[in-house]
């Protein structure tokens, strides 16, 4: 099932050519990523005053054991309600059921905050309506516990796509900004808490403010928004967040991600220009910061450079992943896989690299698979369903799930970047052991 | 609708899978949303599997919802037959699947596929991970065993099957290593092992043997049933962990195979947990209060061990596999304990609370448990995580199994002099109660020097969990006298909870209120440690 087409232009592309002449290619078939409720990993640390609470099968819980168990809980902010045969045969009023589990976690946990409804899969595909039960039990617990939902389903998201539901869910709750505010910024996407701070640095020295971010660390300081605020991407997969902070007036910024130098710098850069920072002073107060990314990719340059790199598609961070490595650490990218090709968001990133990387949208895994053992790549970057599989076959690969859960974003980590690709290679020449 | 934090067992495709992957030309072609492949990290991460495992999932999405999701099905599956050059191939669905109903059998059947074709039912809200795997073997036994009539068996050697280990299994892959040794060294001939590393021929090849060790009942015990109707082929299900389970294991197979016991198997000498136990050094472990929740397998011969090789007291048994719940009952009976039979995570740490061990051994959730109890925990069953997997040799069967079982479960205990100096000196900057077992390694002195003399956060939380089970009573619950609090802190963590709900039920029933030192300690007097 695979079609190769000419992408149509999209209405209001305001990119280069090269975005919508480039070929993609498009899949379907196995898809071997993950669905949006593992993004309920990160977002349980990023606000810590809230709880997770999935509404779907045995399998949705075991998932979610299965990935984050390995950690010992003594409070685990993540749970599932499953939903059994009496349920499904109508034999009990699934709403009601709904607030009696509801009713018990908050009974055991009086901290929660904000109690988050997590749709899944069987939850969908029976439309339980958890919006509408979310407004009801807001009814019942507010204003001790927020209620709230959003879908983190297989069949809707993929890996982080589960973060940009839970995002768009929550701007309706943001505070409005007043109309007389200055202009101010939300930086949009989950950062490391290292990174959040750093970047508040580089807005202090440019004078841009007041800056936000959201998610907040806490589900009782969202930010406000309103027709002066402006916002800015910091991961590529809040789409759907984006749109949302659009309605209600907020304007976004458009600039490659901060990976590396080039994308924090760009990324700096299209902030500074919309908030009117004087050239001078820009260069001033990010030139020791571009000067250190420089030095600390440079350190691993020799490991990735002229390597060739087969990226799979897993987060939406692949075009951003492949225009760092191609363009500062100088591999050569084949192909580039992702599991949505939002080009508002990514087209650039993608104009940044020659026209003979391969792009894909989707998959048919075990296509990709036989591409590999064509292409015979230095390095395949892949998710960990694969990544065993392919070192077994004496291959290197770079686990993709880690680049979502390191920082990786802005000057300060371009080198941790690099290292994190570089590893592997450094690994397998390190060991004196196996094949 | 049930809340779960944890869940003791995956769904019952997953049970499928595990087979699937247990096995040699086998390919399961699963019907399941995007995102179900997440198993698959199950058995290349957690298991270090080198290979994908055998399945191909359909990965549907919403949009495809609309349209023709059994021309999906039908696809993958004819892809994966082409791919793949299965002998069998497993067909079912997730439960999302099971939802949309697009009967995976009756459509592989559709399409007249050149292999044997095993369709499965997962009732998946009703049924879960074991059962899934135990009806995945029994369907596979069925239909390659099935066919002819008994076979001739060859009588001059004594021959068996050795049926349950899995992909996933509970340190299988080393408890068959030790299980066939020692048949072996009995004489016996061993047919097959299944399903892990059998193929399709091999399960035709089962009712060549004399009779099957059904080594995990949770997988294994319903196609060994039906082959002993009809084959009669016998069963030895004792399980051999523990030194004493193995030695009537050792007596069973003997006996079933019409065998005589080596004298030299019978007293292994590489079996170190007899004299271990015996040793002054263990006296310590006399009467330690052990909490055990597994799957019923585990859990019955922990309790064994626990009560017979270890001198531990049993004061909580329990297992979440309730098609095996009438073994744990008899076996909570011998132990004078309540059984515990529950699939739910909060009612375990409810009867953990009330029964105040001093050792957890459970599966990975009852280390959420104890962690919040700051008790300490071994594994014993699974589920379990990766470092359950390790790379040393380490089964659970047979007597190297019991020498790790000892080690094991001794090691998260406090050491025996540190138990003693800490109940003989409280106050100390580097020991004390929240620097945890300094054999451990995590331990800090500096910051929490004065944890001895005043009260600690911790301490706070320990006490809160300890008065937490009696709480429903807490009406017409006795008070306690400043002094007779401060008396009650002067007694290690270890057993300080069990001593404060000896002495609250002492009062209680002798009407003592408030209650004082000399309650504290005519309740000692009364119920002795």
């Amino acid at each position: 099932m695979t079609v190769v087409y000419k992408a149509p232009a999209p209405a209001q592309s305001c990119g280069p050519e090269t975005a919508e002449r480039r070929e993609v290619l498009k899949e379907r078939g196995q898809h071997e990523v993950f669905c949006g409720l593992t993004s309920i990993m990160w977002l349980h640390r990023k606000m810590q005053d809230a709880f997770f609470l999935i509404v779907g099968s045995r399998t949705c819980a075991h998932l979610m054991q299965s990935a984050a168990g390995v950690m010992i809980f003594a409070e685990p902010r993540f749970a599932t309600a499953i939903i059994d045969e009496r349920d499904l045969a109508g034999m009990a009023d699934m709403n009601e059921e709904l607030d009696k589990v509801v009713e018990r976690l908050l009974d055991r946990r009086p901290d929660i905050k904000l109690l988050v409804l997590v749709g899944s899969c069987p939850s969908e595909v029976i439309k339980l309506d958890l919006p509408r039960a979310a407004n009801r039990l807001n009814g019942a617990h507010s204003p001790a516990c927020r209620v709230m939902a959003y879908s983190g389903s297989g069949i809707e998201t993929t890996f982080t796509q589960g973060e940009d539901n839970f995002l768009a869910a929550l701007v309706p709750d943001m505070p409005a900004e007043c109309a007389d505010a200055v202009p101010s910024l939300i930086v949009v996407g989950a950062l490391g808490d290292v990174v959040e701070d750093q970047m508040m640095r580089v807005f202090n020295g440019l004078g841009v403010g007041p800056v936000r971010f959201l998610p907040s660390r806490s589900s009782t300081t969202l930010p406000p928004v309103g027709p002066n605020t402006r916002f800015i991407l910091a991961q590529p997969w809040v789409g759907t967040c984006a749109q949302a902070l659009e309605r209600r007036g907020a304007k976004r910024i458009s600039a490659p991600f901060p990976l590396g130098e080039e994308g924090s710098t760009g990324w700096y850069r299209a902030i500074a220009d919309s908030f009117g920072v004087e050239p001078a002073r820009f260069d001033a107060i990010t030139a020791p910061g571009r000067e250190r990314a420089r030095r600390a990719v440079e350190r691993y340059r020799p490991v990735l450079e002229g390597k060739s790199v087969f990226l799979f598609p897993d987060s939406q961070l692949e075009p951003s992943l492949a225009r760092f490595l191609s363009r500062e650490m100088a591999t050569s990218i084949i192909e580039v896989g992702t599991p949505y090709l939002n080009r508002e968001v990514v087209g650039a990133e993608l104009d940044m690299m020659p026209e003979s990387v391969r792009v894909s949208e989707g998959q048919d895994v075990d296509r990709q698979i036989d591409r590999v053992h064509e292409d015979n790549p230095d390095l395949i970057v892949c998710g960990m369903g694969l990544g065993n599989p392919f070192e077994a076959e004496g291959r290197s690969t770079k686990w993709s799930i880690e680049f979502v859960f390191t920082p990786i974003q802005g000057y300060e980590q371009a080198g941790d970047l690099a290292e994190l690709v570089a590893r592997p290679l450094m690994r397998r020449s390190l060991l004196k052991v196996g094949s | 609708m049930e809340l779960t934090v944890w869940t003791y067992e995956g769904p019952p495709h997953v049970g499928a899978i595990r087979i699937a992957n247990s096995m040699e030309g086998v390919h399961f072609v699963l019907h399941a949303p995007q995102g179900d492949t997440y198993a698959d990290l199950l058995f290349t991460m957690i298991e270090r599997n080198k290979k994908r495992p055998p399945v191909t999932y359909t990965t549907f999405q919403a949009r495809d919802l609309s349209g023709d999701t059994a021309e999906i099905f039908k696809a993958a599956a004819r892809d994966a037959v082409a791919r793949y050059r299965p002998q069998a191939l497993l067909v079912g669905a997730s439960c999302t699947a099971e939802l949309i109903q697009d009967d995976p059998g009756g459509l592989a059947k559709a399409l007249a596929l050149d292999v044997p074709v095993v369709p499965l039912e997962m009732p998946s809200y009703q049924k879960k991970e074991n059962w899934g795997a135990a009806e995945t073997f029994y369907r596979l036994v069925r239909g390659f065993a099935g066919g002819a009539g008994k076979p001739a068996v060859a009588p001059e050697q004594a021959s068996c099957n050795i049926l349950g280990p899995t992909s996933l299994g509970f340190r299988n892959r080393d408890d068959i290593v030790e299980v066939v040794r020692i048949v072996e060294a009995l004489g016996v001939r061993i047919n097959t092992v299944a399903p892990m590393g059998a193929s399709p021929a091999d399960i035709a090849r089962i009712p060549e043997a004399h009779f099957n060790i059904v080594l995990y009942p949770e997988i294994a015990d319903t196609a060994a049933r039906w082959l002993k109707r009809q084959f009669g082929q016998e069963m030895v299900t004792t399980t051999p962990i523990g030194v004493g389970a193995t030695r009537d294991f050792i007596a069973e197979v003997a006996r079933v195979a019409g065998v005589e016991v080596p004298a030299d198997l019978a007293s292994e000498g590489a079996e170190r947990l007899s004299w271990y136990s015996r040793s002054i050094d263990s006296n310590y472990l006399t009467g330690k209060r052990v909490f055990i929740f597994g799957d019923a397998t585990h859990a019955v011969a922990a309790a064994r061990i626990a009560s017979e090789e270890l001198g531990f007291k049993v004061c909580g048994l329990g297992t979440y596999s309730r098609e095996f719940a009438r073994d744990v009952r008899e076996a909570a009976q011998k132990y004078g304990v309540e059984p515990l039979i529950t699939d739910n995570h909060l009612d375990v740490e409810d009867a953990i609370i009330a029964a105040q061990p001093e050792l957890v051994l459970g599966t990975q959730m009852e280390r959420h448990a104890a962690k919040r109890l700051r008790v300490p925990c071994a594994v014993i069953s699974s589920p379990v995580h990766v470092q359950d997997f390790p790379a040393r040799y380490s089964p659970q069967m047979g007597f190297e199994g019991a020498n790790v079982i000892f080690d094991s479960w001794v090691h998260p205990l406090m050491m025996g002099l540190e138990e003693h100096l800490l109940q003989m000196f409280r106050g100390d900057f580097e020991f004390h109660d929240d620097a945890g077992s300094s054999h451990l390694g995590h331990g800090h002195g500096g910051a929490a020097a004065k944890a001895g003399e005043t009260e600690t956060p911790a301490d706070e939380a320990r006490e809160a969990i300890s008065t937490e089970a009696a709480a429903p009573a807490a009406a017409n619950a006795p008070s306690w006298t400043q002094d007779a609090e401060r008396e009650l802190r002067k007694i290690p963590f270890f057993v300080r909870g069990k001593a404060r709900r000896n002495t609250e039920s002492y009062a209680a029933e002798n009407g003592l209120n408030p209650i004082t030192i000399e309650t504290l300690y005519d309740a000692k007097a009364h119920f002795g440690r």
